[in-house]
């Protein structure tokens, strides 16, 4: 048995060696290629967006090891780390690993509401707007608060969100191709992903739901 | 605890630390901060490295309405088409990076401090990640022009 186990542990480190050469020549032999050519950009995949299948494997780096900050520029190694920044931030699960909207409610950041008067308030409504989804996934409610916490009314209104009770078509789709709410979230504010679903779509259907007949049901009803 | 049992936790152990060892050799791709953005509207055409603009560093001091409404930042990366004469003048990064309320325009690498030859693009955006042709550079530091 122990000479089985070792015997394992040896073809496995022997693969494993032989792997990460292959990986590292092609990386070396790509490199190569945008020397003389071009810049390699790697087309992303369905699957790099499932949550289940890819996770980074790090997270907040310090800039000169982040992938997009040049480490051979001198300046890059005096910018900030990001992990020295979010010391005492209250965590979460996606973006930057940070909960941005606790950390104000709680008083850990003191972000300016004026450029250069650091006493000035924001102007904060408290109004939360439910939005009924047609689809089984539980409605939306959008809360006013936490948004003019950190924006003023004129950033949405009236060029993104008409003011007005529906007037406005709102759909994953479009939030995902960065209109609507994705102006903002997937980009900047919390990411879309599985884990963050909830934040939005977090009132239950009443009890007395059921999902709506499509058009092609309502045009030819089963007998 | 059976010999057996024993056997099974060293095996899974070996093998953990194996592979995460082989891991290491594997290239990554860029894993910056979520919200960086790469500006490179003229920089590499003028011969700057790329402007990086980390969205967590200012919004620990500001919130969004400083920017994207009090200095006109429209809600698009390279949207705002920011030049050095703009800067100069107080507009867009100009109206804080001025020596008053920050540093002032002589750092430049300070700001153009990205890998020469990205795209304008978003760190992370899930657009990017869904549809667009994302920028990964194969490694961290081998991405050279």
């Amino acid at each position: 048995m122990n000479y089985k186990i070792k015997a394992v542990s040896l073809s496995l480190a022997m693969l494993m060696s032989v792997f990460a050469w292959n990986a590292q020549s092609y990386a070396d032999e790509a490199t190569g290629a945008e020397q003389s050519l071009l810049m390699l950009a790697e087309v992303s995949s369905v699957n790099t967006f499932n949550v289940n299948l890819k996770k980074p494997k790090s997270r907040n780096l310090p800039p000169a090891e982040d992938g997009i900050h040049d480490p051979e520029n001198e300046a890059t190694h005096s910018l900030q780390h990001p992990l020295d920044a979010y010391k005492g931030l209250p965590t979460s699960e996606y973006g930057n690993y940070v909960d941005w909207v606790k950390a104000l409610d709680e008083g850990k950041l003191r972000p300016r509401w004026d450029r250069s008067d650091p006493n000035e308030e924001p102007f904060v409504l408290d109004l939360d707007i439910v939005r009924p989804v047609k689809a089984s996934v539980p409605d939306v409610v959008f809360p006013h608060r936490q948004h003019t916490e950190w924006l003023y009314c004129s950033n949405c209104h009236p060029a993104i969100f008409v003011p007005q009770k529906n007037a406005n078509q709102i759909s994953m789709s479009a939030i995902l191709l960065g209109q609507k709410c994705g102006v903002c979230h997937g980009k900047v504010s919390f990411p879309i992903e599985t884990k963050t679903c909830r934040k939005c779509h977090s009132k239950p259907k009443p009890a007395d739901w059921t999902p709506p007949l499509s058009e092609a049901t309502l045009k030819n009803p089963w007998k | 605890m059976s010999s057996r049992i024993k056997r099974n936790v060293l095996k899974s152990m070996i093998i953990g630390v194996l592979a995460y060892m082989g891991a290491l050799g594997i290239p990554q791709p860029a894993q910056a901060e979520y919200a960086d953005i790469v500006i490179n509207n003229y920089a590499d055409a003028a011969g700057m490295r790329p402007a990086v603009f980390p969205h967590w560093f200012h919004r620990i001091r500001f919130r969004c309405k400083v920017c994207h409404t009090d200095l006109g930042f429209a809600f698009k990366a390279g949207g705002n088409k920011i030049d050095m004469a703009k800067i100069i003048d107080g507009k867009f990064c100009g109206a804080c990076h001025n020596g008053e309320i920050s540093w002032s325009v002589e750092n430049c690498a300070m700001c153009h401090s990205g890998i020469p030859g990205q795209p304008t693009h978003f760190h992370g955006s899930t657009v990017q990640r869904l549809i667009a042709p994302a920028y990964k550079p194969l490694q961290a530091t081998g991405a050279k022009k």
